[in-house]
């Protein structure tokens, strides 16, 4: 590129239009922490598309200063694909939700995850419906009384990160609403991953489910009930870090650490790691009691990309073919002449 | 020479063959009873004179096992009458199952061709030739033959066994019901192996090369050169030339065969037909499609985007764009239809001339995305080839019922131009029209063709991309004064802001939009001022299509009102019966949405209107509605097209011809 790249800050990415969500809603955070990162990743603005589905969280675009598509629901991935395949040059990210991306919408994400499209993905958990007033959802808890189930969900939840793990999605993340420093890293590394970039962001709704992650988000809890993971970093954890996790046959265990038990001693943290099966055990060590909930990278490997390829189909056959020639394709085959 | 040959395991079936031409004919010839090499016949030329008698046209149809090839044989006596000249229409047949329980009523494939020296609209009514491959298809489809018509049948799949999977209760070939026609039972498949013999291939494999030797016979009967379908031969198994070399051998033999044994008294001959001056090939609908976007891709100067899920009877168009890589063309598979259109309004976003297509059941699902595409002001084409329906129905049968599908299947009020094709050639021009008007209006258009066109095909003049309309497209890009829903006065259109363009950031999306700002916006007032809009921009586009102007009688006593794949029956029907001096003029529609803004006076000229349609009265519906005209609905919903003699017997019974 000639031109110079203007030095954004966060109010270029800000748009005049009125933020519509209820006050005190984590998505304000997620706002923040997004228009936050954008002006450092040394992309012009004009690149940047964002898209949506429908749901609280898919209001996004419109607060976003760049190219938005707040489009129906569930199939943001499926729109955001398009863009991005015919125009890899774009920046594409997708700003979803549970019910959008899971419920509705769960084929195209796991599609989306399959072939590894490069695209960046916010998904908001907040484990209830919002914008239709308050319904369980896919991740909602077994035994979640909402609206609709009055006397409590039937549904087992989906394990957000282990579906995207099944899908073998290329990055897997999480990270927190309020957790600004720690949200923007994600954010930092997603942006610098080449292929789908899924990130799970707990998200507090305050109106329909407020403190659904209080357990790990209060302060007195955070240590104890979350893990930071970190690249080469030991799996250790809690107030004191005195808690460590280590591998025990095919299963994660808990150990305190001390009495001849040290850092050496657990699992130092491969997001590489090509094997999906150890992000795998990570992601739901938590549904075991005891465990922490893990934030940060998950898995961050590299693969080949979708839109790399058929880029590359399409230059290989030009390259092999000449490029097409309309008058020559019309007469292909048998043709006869009429006097 | 042939093991086949010297056992003589055909010749009471040809003594057989020949009693009926005897019957028909006065008289008995012996077959010649010494042929050296029967199966060394040439593609040049054939070894023996016989009678040689110049039709008109004909009408043949292959049918048998949907593993028999029916579907491969007919297309390339197809190609060889196309490349010889001939005008021509085709209608293959073929069941879902793509192999239903071998020898069985629903496994039964068929191709029907109509070749002529004059002008071919229909595949014709009944059939001259019928190749019956097993008992099955011999049942299924004797019927459509005319009385003495040559059947040629394939005796080895006549045994017990073959008779009770076609639920027959006794042998066609022995009980006399045939006598109508001049049966010629040949051992296609004993006569083929002995062929094929010395090549080393296990029986299975020989077997499968009957079907060439059954077109190898047609090629005799009807003088045609093999050497079209030899080039196919070697081209479709350039890697396996075994393969290639026993579909030859089979073929020549079956010519040979036909020589050798003087089973056929006559050979016909076909001339070339005066079609207008021009290069020619044969081009199914939906090939057509393909390349009519291809076409259209490089008229507006866009690159082409396909976004698609795998659906009967449309595949075939996902297929041949994969091939176009040299294009640019992306081709994307989607996981379901709705990502399949979800993807191409996301490329139309970004850019591309995008495109979708689909069948009656996946437009049922992208229905909510074209609602998407209506809110948005986004360019794409929907095509639907339409099948059989409700719900998964008919795959591979042909009908007309998604029309008021097509124009007004949506929530709320979200009007979409809709364009059907008439032929398969049509097809292609289809393409541009859509891609134009699209692009122009920045609206999703519809296209509708089915399962008729789509397979079926015709001689097709090629143009020259001089000829071609050119529609470039220009993307806004001056930053001063945009707003991504301010009006071009002329066409009612939006500006086309792709992503990238420096300045021009703006947010789109389902929610109701201000008018100008594109903003999201609640206000009463606002909001029926762009369902006007959106209206009236669809509205406006009849001042951009041509009026129509009837064939045949400007003004009358009948005015026939199609549209789609009903023209070749409708364009023979009336040619028919104005030769008779009814007077009854047709109008086609390929603009259903708008409607050409002369249709309204053109349907007051004349006494009567019926319109005949391929479901219960779509159409009809819609021009009784606008036009308040008395119009009436012909129907017919069998998954087949109509023939030309049921159009002309509806033509008779509403002007009133007592016969």
């Amino acid at each position: 590129m000639t031109a110079t790249l203007p030095v954004y800050s966060k109010k270029d990415f800000q748009t005049d239009q009125e933020v519509r969500w209820c006050p005190g809603c984590g998505d304000y955070a997620i706002l923040s922490a997004v228009q936050s990162v954008f002006p450092e990743l040394g992309i012009p603005r004009e690149k940047f598309v964002v898209v949506s589905g429908i749901g609280c969280s898919s209001r996004f675009p419109y607060y976003m200063n760049t190219y938005g598509f707040h489009t129906i629901h569930g199939r943001a991935p499926a729109v955001a694909t398009g863009i991005k395949i015919s125009r890899p040059d774009l920046e594409v990210w997708v700003a979803t939700g549970d019910g959008d991306a899971l419920s509705i919408g769960g084929n195209h994400t796991i599609h989306m995850l399959r072939r590894n499209v490069g695209l960046k993905v916010l998904l908001f958990n907040n484990k209830i419906y919002g914008l239709t007033k308050g319904q369980y959802s896919p991740t909602s808890e077994i035994g979640k009384k909402a609206k609709s189930t009055p006397y409590g969900s039937l549904d087992r939840p989906f394990n957000v990160l282990s579906l995207a793990l099944g899908a073998e999605a290329t990055f897997v993340a999480r990270s927190v609403d309020v957790f600004q420093a720690h949200l923007k890293g994600v954010l930092r590394k997603a942006a610098a991953h080449q292929g789908s970039a899924f990130m799970e962001i707990l998200q507090n709704c305050n109106i329909f489910n407020d403190g659904a992650w209080d357990s790990l988000t209060e302060k007195e809890l955070r240590d104890d009930h979350t893990i930071a993971l970190e690249h080469g970093q030991p799996l250790v954890f809690g107030k004191n870090k005195d808690k460590g996790i280590r591998m025990k046959g095919l299963e994660l265990e808990v150990v305190t650490l001390g009495n001849g038990l040290t850092e050496k001693d657990v699992i130092i943290h491969d997001e590489q790691n090509r094997n999906p099966a150890y992000a795998f055990l990570l992601s739901r060590m938590d549904q075991t009691p005891g465990f922490p909930t893990p934030l940060g990278v998950l898995r961050a490997i590299t693969d080949p990309l979708y839109e790399t390829g058929i880029q590359d189909q399409i230059q290989g056959v030009i390259a092999k073919k000449g490029r097409g020639d309309l008058d020559k394709l019309l007469r292909a085959g048998d043709t006869w002449e009429v006097k | 020479m042939g093991r086949g040959v010297k056992r003589r395991p055909y010749r009471f079936d040809i003594l057989r063959g020949c009693r009926l031409v005897a019957q028909s004919q006065g008289g008995l010839q012996e077959p010649q009873s010494e042929v050296d090499q029967p199966f060394m016949a040439t593609a040049e030329a054939p070894v023996k004179s016989r009678t040689q008698e110049t039709l008109a046209g004909a009408v043949i149809r292959f049918c048998g096992d949907s593993g028999d090839g029916m579907q491969i044989t007919g297309s390339q006596f197809t190609n060889t009458a196309a490349v010889f000249g001939n005008d021509l229409a085709t209608f293959p047949d073929f069941p879902a199952e793509i192999r239903a329980p071998a020898g069985t009523l629903p496994g039964v494939s068929g191709f029907q061709l109509n070749f002529a020296s004059t002008d071919v609209y229909t595949p014709g009514d009944s059939v001259d030739v019928l190749i019956a491959m097993n008992p099955a298809a011999l049942k299924m489809n004797v019927a459509d033959l005319k009385t003495n018509g040559i059947l040629i049948v394939n005796t080895d799949n006549f045994k017990d066994v073959d008779l009770k999977k076609a639920q027959m209760t006794s042998n066609p070939l022995e009980d006399r019901s045939l006598d109508g026609y001049r049966v010629f039972a040949v051992e296609l498949t004993k006569l083929t192996r002995a062929a094929l013999k010395d090549l080393g291939m296990d029986a299975k494999s020989m077997d499968r090369c009957k079907n060439f030797f059954a077109l190898g016979m047609c090629y005799w009967l009807y003088s045609r050169p093999m050497d079209t379908t030899f080039r196919w031969l070697d081209e479709k198994f350039g890697n396996k030339p075994l393969l290639a070399e026993a579909n030859k051998r089979a073929m020549k033999a079956g010519f040979a065969f036909c020589d050798a044994t003087e089973a056929f008294q006559v050979r016909y001959d076909i001339p070339p037909a005066k079609l207008s001056p021009g290069l020619y090939r044969n081009i199914s609908g939906n090939s057509a499609l393909a390349m009519g976007f291809v076409a259209a891709s490089r008229q507006c100067g866009l690159p082409l985007f396909l976004g698609s899920y795998p659906i009967t009877p449309a595949s075939d168009i996902l297929h041949e764009l994969s091939m176009y890589k040299e294009f640019g063309v992306i081709t994307f598979q989607a996981e379901d239809e709705i990502a399949a259109i979800s993807s191409v309004i996301g490329a139309a976003y970004a850019g591309a001339l995008a495109i979708t297509t689909t069948s009656g059941p996946g437009m049922a699902l992208k229905t909510e995305a074209m609602g998407l595409a209506v809110a948005t002001e986004l360019p794409i084409v929907v095509c639907d080839i339409q099948r059989g329906g409700p719900s998964t129905g008919l795959p591979t049968k042909t009908e007309q019922a998604d029309l008021l599908q097509a124009l007004f299947g949506r929530n709320s009020e979200a009007p979409i131009p809709v364009i059907a094709a008439s032929t398969p050639g049509d097809c292609f021009w289809v393409a541009l029209e859509a891609s134009r008007i699209a692009t122009k209006y920045m609206v999703p258009v519809i296209i509708l063709s089915d399962g008729y066109l789509a397979n079926g095909a015709e001689p097709w003049k090629i143009p020259t991309v001089e000829e071609l309309p050119s529609f470039p497209v220009k993307f806004r890009t001056e930053a001063g004064g945009f707003q991504p829903y301010a009006r071009d006065p002329g066409t009612l259109s939006r500006p086309w802001a792709v992503p990238g363009t420096p300045g021009l950031e703006h947010r789109i999306g389902g929610l109701e939009k201000q008018d100008g700002t594109g903003n999201v916006n609640y206000e009463a007032l606002n909001h029926e001022h762009m369902v006007h809009l959106r209206a009236a921009k669809v509205e406006a586009i009849a001042q951009d299509i041509p009026e129509v102007v009837p064939v045949g009688d400007p003004e009358g006593d009948l005015l026939i009102v199609g549209w789609g794949s009903t023209y070749g029956a409708i364009t023979a029907a009336l040619r028919a019966q104005r030769e008779k001096g009814r007077k009854v003029g047709h109008v086609h529609l390929r603009h259903l949405n708008p409607l050409p803004k002369n249709l309204g006076s053109v349907l007051k000229r004349y006494k009567k209107v019926v319109v005949p349609e391929m479901n219960l009265g779509q159409l009809v519906m819609v021009l009784r509605a606008k036009f308040l005209v008395d119009a009436i609905g012909y129907n017919k919903v069998q998954g087949k097209p109509f023939k030309q003699s049921e159009i002309e017997a509806k033509i008779e019974e509403l002007i009133g011809v007592t016969k």
